[in-house]
């Protein structure tokens, strides 16, 4: 096992070397621009469609007459302006303040406040402010409903209460978005160069003399680690761009931000965590199909369908988001391809920590699983050390 | 007879021992139950024409290949990996990171074997100067020529001090100058107690360097063991030119005699010259020359391997 660690530093230290001392490293540093503004107009479809699939909901007590009336009103609101709040309705129970608390605090559906009709006087309770848009469409539509009366429609009392979970809920899934999308597109643009990380020592033919002086795990380790090593580099750069970009545009820093479930510090913590294993675990299949290239051209047709997987990847981790422990979102923590993104996400909207030092655990297994299989691949179909026949055989050379 | 069912490691006698190694590629054997042992301290040659599987075979001993079948050991390793420290190796397709400077070369080399930066480095740069590339210590692999990037490499081969060294075709592409300095430097590590096993098509630099050989074809081995003893495997041949140009003494010559340009050639008798004489004596032919000549490496190799194996062989070193 110090062979094999020895042997992949030693990898590892020229492959990092001649990638960061390289002339062409600048383009590396600066090439997070395009996949940054593809993952931000990605999260922007996938965020659009999230919330219109799990909008937050207004709870409303009202007898069914009262909400049929309320609905209509709402039907016409939408068919003029094309949007209005979601409703609900709720059977009034008995004790209204517990009723109150428990609609507050659910998350399906996203209760972003209740709108009590059945005691005269409309009260709005929830994380809403008279001035903010909800309140006052709430206040239009009872005017609507009432229009065919004698009476006016009472006004709104509206009673804040803070937050609700259903406006937590909704706020922490635009975390989980972002913190998705940046291990996206900074998996995208380290795809590529994976894929093309043996072709030199292929074509420059000195992989006949590593594979004769170190295990194929070795040097398949030492890349990976030398490539994640270089992408920590950039991650430095990209970030403290990214924070001064951040910081112009948004004065309050992170503050302005919903907070994660877990807190920033731990979400900081796991979202560097989680960058490393979504690196290695695809890195590590993208390192083993790309080794089975002899030429930068294979490698440029392999590209396409790899970027392709990566997309399929993060759409599983997107739908993910809102589904709590649901059976999306544990399939998706448990396929170890889409894990990495999905328990992110799940720790900027569950608290719980120990379904993280579960998944890391289980990520790790997957990068040496990968690792193994990639190593094992790349004896027997490009050296042609076992039994099977490859996709990519070389003819017998004596 | 070498075999795996009776394998017993001598580690103490070879550095390497291989039994029944064979290989298959698809549907095509490239190597076919081949059995060798490489003498501790020995100057070890594998001769074979191209697409014999030589290479093929050196690629098993090292571990960058498992044999299909068969076993092998190398300096007492049954996996050959673990003994990597203690092994050089020059590929036939030479290869280096171009933009490496030579002295890193050399030093990234020996570090896969397991030298450390530092040390590889201060050996690549006394290698370098030993070998007159001195000035080029700090030049891109890009920049030097070819045969100095194989002789960079060849450094890169010795330069953990290796227990054994594979050196595969390792004459191949370099001027007769460097052949002689390669010659030197096999030489000289086989003084050290190096164990060298090289390839070969050139029958000529195996004949000069090795102790022992082993001739393949066709995937096999068709003759293993010293050189020596594949030269004996042929009876010497006698160069005779008689005075007299005719007469009865004629029936004195062994039924394979043939007469070329007034000389008789023939290969010696079991009994050996002197009945022959005699009788040519006795008989009045007189005796104007006489040569007794032992067989070539070639000679032999064209017997053991066959003609059509001899032909290639003469064929590729011709090409190069």
């Amino acid at each position: 096992m110090k062979r094999l660690f020895h042997a992949a530093f030693v990898i590892a230290r020229r492959d990092f070397t001649a990638t960061v001392l390289s002339k062409t490293f600048i383009f590396f540093l600066i090439g997070p621009l395009l996949p940054l503004f593809i993952g931000g107009t990605f999260v922007g479809i996938s965020s659009s469609a999230e919330r219109a699939q799990r909008r937050p909901v207004v709870a409303v007590l009202a007898s069914q007459p009262q909400f049929d009336a309320l609905a209509q009103a709402r039907q016409r609101l939408v068919d003029a302006v094309g949007d209005a709040p979601v409703i609900e309705r709720f059977e009034p129970e008995p004790g209204r303040a517990a009723q109150q608390q428990r609609l507050l605090a659910s998350t399906e559906p996203p209760v972003i406040a209740v709108l009590a009709l059945d005691e005269g006087h409309p009260t709005l309770t929830g994380a809403v402010t008279a001035v903010e848009s909800t309140s006052k469409s709430l206040g239009y539509l009872l005017e609507q409903a009432h229009a065919n009366r004698s009476r006016p429609a009472p006004p709104i009392r509206v009673i804040e209460t803070g937050i609700s979970s259903g406006k937590v809920a909704a706020d922490r899934s635009q975390t989980a978005h972002a913190g998705q999308t940046l291990l996206f597109f900074l998996t995208l643009l380290l795809a590529t160069m994976l894929l093309s990380q043996v072709i030199e020592e292929k074509s420059n033919k000195i992989i006949e003399v590593i594979a004769a002086a170190v295990p194929i795990d070795a040097m398949f380790l030492g890349k990976l680690f030398a490539m994640l090593a270089a992408s920590i580099i950039g991650l430095i750069v990209w970030i403290s761009v990214g924070a001064l970009a951040f910081g112009s545009l948004a004065p309050k820093g992170l503050s302005s931000l919903p907070e994660p479930a877990v807190g920033w510090p731990a979400f900081m913590a796991l979202g560097v965590l989680y960058f490393a294993m979504n690196y290695l675990i695809l890195g590590a299949l993208f390192l083993g199909i790309g080794a089975q290239a002899s030429s930068p051209r294979e490698v440029q047709t392999m590209s396409l369908p790899v970027t392709m997987l990566q997309v399929i990847i993060f759409a599983l981790a997107s739908a993910s988001i809102g589904q709590g422990s649901g059976p999306i979102a544990l399939v998706a923590a448990a396929f170890p391809l889409s894990s990495p993104m999905v328990m992110l996400g799940r720790a900027a909207e569950q608290p719980e920590i120990w379904p993280h030092l579960l998944a890391l655990a289980w990520q790790t297994l997957w990068v040496a699983v990968m690792l193994k299989l990639g190593a094992r691949f790349f004896r027997t179909r490009v050296l042609r050390s076992g039994p099977s026949r490859g996709l990519f055989r070389r003819s017998a050379r004596t | 007879m070498l075999r795996a069912a009776q394998q017993q490691w001598q580690t103490d006698r070879f550095a390497v021992e291989a039994f029944d190694l064979v290989k298959d590629f698809g549907g095509t054997r490239a190597v076919d139950g081949v059995s060798l042992q490489v003498p501790a301290g020995s100057i070890y040659g594998i001769l074979g024409p191209n697409g014999a599987g030589k290479t093929t075979t050196l690629r098993m001993l090292l571990g960058i290949i498992d044999p299909s079948s068969g076993r092998r050991a190398v300096l007492g390793h049954e996996r050959p990996i673990d003994a990597a420290p203690m092994i050089g190796y020059l590929p036939e397709e030479r290869g280096l990171y171009q933009s490496m400077h030579a002295r890193d070369a050399i030093a990234f080399m020996g570090a896969l074997r397991g030298l450390s930066l530092g040390d590889g480095r201060r050996r690549a740069d006394e290698l370098l100067d030993q070998h007159g590339l001195g000035e080029w210590k700090r030049k891109p692999i890009r920049a030097l020529s070819k045969g100095m990037a194989q002789t960079v490499q060849l450094l890169g081969t010795l330069v953990h001090r290796p227990r054994l060294i594979v050196l595969d075709e390792p004459f191949s592409g370099l001027d007769a100058i460097n052949q002689g300095k390669l010659e030197r430097l096999i030489r000289a590590q086989a003084a050290d107690g190096v164990t060298i096993i090289f390839s070969t098509h050139v029958i000529a630099h195996a004949e000069r360097l090795c102790e022992r050989i082993a001739i393949v074809a066709k995937g096999k081995v068709a003759f293993e063991g010293r050189v020596d003893e594949a030269r004996n495997k042929l009876r010497p041949v006698v160069r005779l030119r008689t005075r007299a140009p005719d007469g009865p003494w004629r029936s004195a010559f062994p039924e394979n005699a043939r007469s070329e340009n007034g000389e008789w050639l023939f290969e010696l008798p079991e009994s050996g010259p002197e009945p022959l004489l005699r009788a040519l004596i006795d008989g009045g032919a007189g005796i104007e020359t006489l040569a007794i000549e032992r067989p070539g490496l070639h000679d032999a190799f064209v017997a053991i391997a066959g003609d059509a194996a001899a032909s290639e062989m003469v064929e590729s070193e011709e090409a190069q």
